[in-house]
This record gives C-alpha cells, structure tokens and sequence, in this order.
C-alpha cells in the first residue's frame, strides 16, 4: 500500500482556523447525539401514540395507525429526509415556507423530524406487539374494575408494555444514532459529515474514517451497557428467560 | 398548492428513471441480496461453530458492521476498494473501480452481518436432533450442513430474508452519497436540472412507497404458505 499514513493529522489545525480536525470530530458528535436524542423524544411519543391506537377497540383507529406505519416504513429514510426539507416548505402557504427555508439550523429541525416521524413508525409496531403480547385478561380485569379505556392503558397495559419491549426500543434508539448520519446529505455537520470532510481537506480519508468508526462503537457500547442495567432493573419477574440482549438491528 | 405542479416532466423522465435509475438500484439489490446471503451464511457458520477463533472473529465483524452507519460505510468502501483491489491483484497503483463495484462490494459486505445474524436464529430453530441423526447416519459436517441443516434454516428463515432485502432495497437508495446514478440519485439529477424537486421527490417517494409496500404484501402472503406446519 502506497498510502501515505498520518495519525498526528487529529492534532493538526482545520480549515475552520480555530478547532482542530479532532475537535471537528467532537463537535460532529455532539451534533450526532443531540438530534438522535431529540428524533427519539419524538418518535417515542408518536410511536406510542400510534402503537396504542392500532390496539383500541375502535377499527377506524386502527386502520389510521396502520396507514401511518405502512407510510413512514414504506419510504426510505433519504427520500423522507428529501421530502421534509426540499418539498415541505413549497408545498405550505408562502409567508410559512419561506420562513422554513430561512430558519438558523434548519437542517437540524428537519433531521429531528424526519428521523422523529421515520423512527415513530418502528416504535409504534414496538409498542403494539408489547401490549398485545400481555395476556387479554389484564385488560378485560381493568376495565371490570371500573377503569376508563385511557386508564387502563395508562395504569394496567403500558406500565407492562414498555418493560417488555424495552430491548427492542434499545436497539432501535441505536438504529436512530446511526440514521442521523443520513442527515448529511441535508448538510447537518453531524460526526459523519465532519470525518468526510475532514477527508476531503486534508486527504488522510483512513484516519478520519477510522476516528469515527470508533466513536461510534464507543457510543454503541455505553448505550449498550447503560441499557443492558435498566433492562435487568425493569425486566417483568417471572417472563422466560428475561428479556432477550438487545441488538442493533 | 398542485397548481403549478408539472405532470409532464415526470412523464417525460419515466425512460431515464427507470432504465438507468431502477436498473441500477435493483440489479445492486438483487446481486447484494445473494452475495449478502452467502457470506452471511459463511458468518453464522463460523459463529456457531466450536472453534473459538472462528466464532470471535465473526461475532467481531457483525458487531462491527452493526455499529456503524452505513453512510460512514459506503465512504469507507469507496475508499478502500481500490487498494484492496490494488491488494489482490498485486499491482503497483491503486486499481481503479466503478461505482457500482463499489456500492455492491459496500452492501455485500454490510448486510452479510445483518443476514448472518438472521441465518444464525435459523440454524439455531432447527432440533438438535436433526444434527445427531445425520452424525448417526455417518454424515460429516459438510454434508450435515448442506443436506440437512442449512435446507431447514433457509426455508424457516425466507419471510425474514425477504424482509431483509426490503430494507436493503430502501437503503440503496443511500448510494445518492457518492453521486450514483440509482432511482434516487436520477430522480435528484433531474429535479436539480429543472428546478422541479417538488415533483421529482414526491414521485420518488411514490415509487418507493408502492415497490415496498407491495414487496412486504408478497411476503406475508409467502410466509403463509411456506410456514412449515408442526
């Protein structure tokens, strides 16, 4: 191999005059881990939110559910990106698209929801297979008891829900870090974009590539470990096995 | 809001889209798909196996493949092809490689992890008794493998697959990266050309949409009829 090799490059100045192509690096991750947290929030809530209606009684509801995940499934993750932030704001009112288009950091925004709505989908089917994976009777005893549907599932049916599909949720939380790197193609300086251009100005493409390829195992494995300890705190007593290990997927 | 949308100019690009643009992403689909099941199959062989090296290695390389985005990937590869190709060929310069060598050589390699782990619940769904009759009968591991064990696993595990390569079909459409011409890549090249990203992405979504949607139908439907009844 005839490649120049140049780990000193990290310490090295970046065109940006005052971080250096390490600190660009950190930067990115930051970038990375505060829309992956922030997407989550939201697909957290949209995803329960929609996992609960697909298991109510009223068909109407279920079918609104079911569209809604066949919809964010169904488009690649990119092409929703696209869509988000090159076609939403021609297709809204003037005055308001034109403010989309000039908001500081739009890029972000757009990463948060897209990512937020695409990851959504995939936590509602989450949500759904935990609550009707709890035996029938749980539900039909809460409502006997006299609780309203809301608070049967707000008292009986998610407090069980979410500790069983707890390791599924861990692995798509991973899923939603890694997607943020699609966000780069929308140009949010996330830890991918910067490691391409890191590359793209100084030339040492292995380096760079290698510095976050190991950034991102490092947050794979704490997110791992950190989730690995709440799911052996939460898991249900009683259930086969405990829960499985969770695995990026 | 529709008014001045241009039904035209999709019409007018259907030929460029779809000869150019879906050519590419489903030959890179189809080939990466068959590649990514082979090699993965390879990975979960050499996970289950007693040999702890071999079963390190492989259970490395797919925690590795699954850490990483696969943005970060497809830059990796279209790096590091040519001097792996330069490598295996022994020549002196870094060889040159096209784009879709690159982008199949990427997705092969990444989704083997993801197939690897799906062939390995495969195999481990099959009855330990399976193996013990076909040691009984004199079979070696080779054969057991091939003859009984692996027919088993793939049929179990096609719905899954499929799935699988539902996923990979979407996620092609990442290659828009590195400038290819996939179904993405031409829808983009046009809506940038005529200022027409309105329709050129919504049309795109459209066609994924409906690909995806009525793959996944095809699956259930297989799921049912190939479900093997116990």
């Amino acid at each position: 191999m005839n490649y120049h090799w140049n780990w000193g490059i990290f310490w090295q100045i970046s065109p940006d005059a005052s971080h250096t192509y390490l600190q660009t690096l950190l930067l990115g991750t930051a970038w990375t881990l505060t829309t992956a947290f922030a997407a989550w929030v939201l697909a957290l809530t949209f995803g329960s939110l929609v996992g609960v209606i697909r298991t109510t009684p009223h068909p109407w509801l279920v079918r609104v559910g079911n569209a809604y995940v066949e919809l964010f499934r169904n488009v690649p993750l990119l092409v929703q990106m696209f869509l988000w932030y090159f076609v939403l704001p021609e297709l809204v009112p003037r005055g308001f698209g034109t403010w989309l288009k000039q908001l500081p950091d739009a890029s972000f925004y757009t990463a948060v929801v897209a990512l937020g709505f695409y990851t959504s989908a995939r936590v509602a089917e989450q949500v759904r297979a935990g609550i009707t994976s709890l035996a029938s009777g749980q539900r039909l005893a809460a409502l006997a008891l006299g609780l309203t549907l809301p608070q049967a599932y707000r008292y009986v049916l998610l407090p069980m829900a979410y500790r069983i599909v707890l390791p599924p949720l861990t692995s798509e939380f991973l899923n939603v870090i890694k997607n943020s790197a699609v966000a780069l193609t929308i140009g949010l300086m996330e830890l991918t974009a910067r490691a391409r251009s890191m590359q793209e100005f100084s030339f040492q493409v292995f380096e760079a590539f290698t510095a976050a390829t190991f950034i991102y195992i490092a947050i794979n494995i704490v997110v791992t470990f950190a989730m690995r300890r709440t799911e052996r705190r939460v898991a249900v007593p009683g259930y086969i096995g405990m829960a499985p290990p969770a695995t990026a997927e | 809001m529709f008014s001045n949308f241009d039904f035209d100019i999709i019409v007018r690009s259907l030929p460029y889209l779809f000869y150019d643009g879906m050519t590419f992403t489903l030959t890179l689909t189809a080939l990466a798909t068959l590649g990514g099941i082979v090699f993965g199959t390879a990975l979960a062989l050499m996970r289950l196996s007693g040999l702890a090296p071999l079963s390190i290695l492989a259970a490395g390389y797919v925690n590795l493949m699954r850490s990483v985005p696969l943005v970060l990937m497809i830059f990796w590869f279209y790096f590091l092809v040519p001097y792996l190709g330069q490598w295996l060929t022994a020549s002196s310069q870094p060889i040159r490689v096209g784009p879709f060598t690159s982008s199949l050589v990427t997705f092969m390699v990444f989704e083997a992890a993801y197939f690897c782990e799906i062939m390995r619940a495969g195999i481990q769904s099959i009855p330990r008794g399976q193996v013990w009759a076909a040691q009984a009968l004199g079979m070696r591991y080779p054969t057991t493998m091939l003859y009984i064990v692996l027919p088993q696993a793939f049929r179990n595990m096609v719905p899954v697959l499929l799935t699988q390569t539902i996923i990979l079909f979407q996620d092609t459409s990442l290659v828009y990266v590195l400038s290819i011409t996939d179904f993405l890549g031409a829808a983009s090249k046009i809506a940038q050309r005529d200022g027409r990203l309105v329709e050129m992405y919504l049309f795109a979504a459209l066609v994924y949409f409906a690909i995806s949607l009525f793959a996944s139908h095809c699956v259930r439907l297989l799921q049912r009829r190939v479900a093997i009844v116990r």
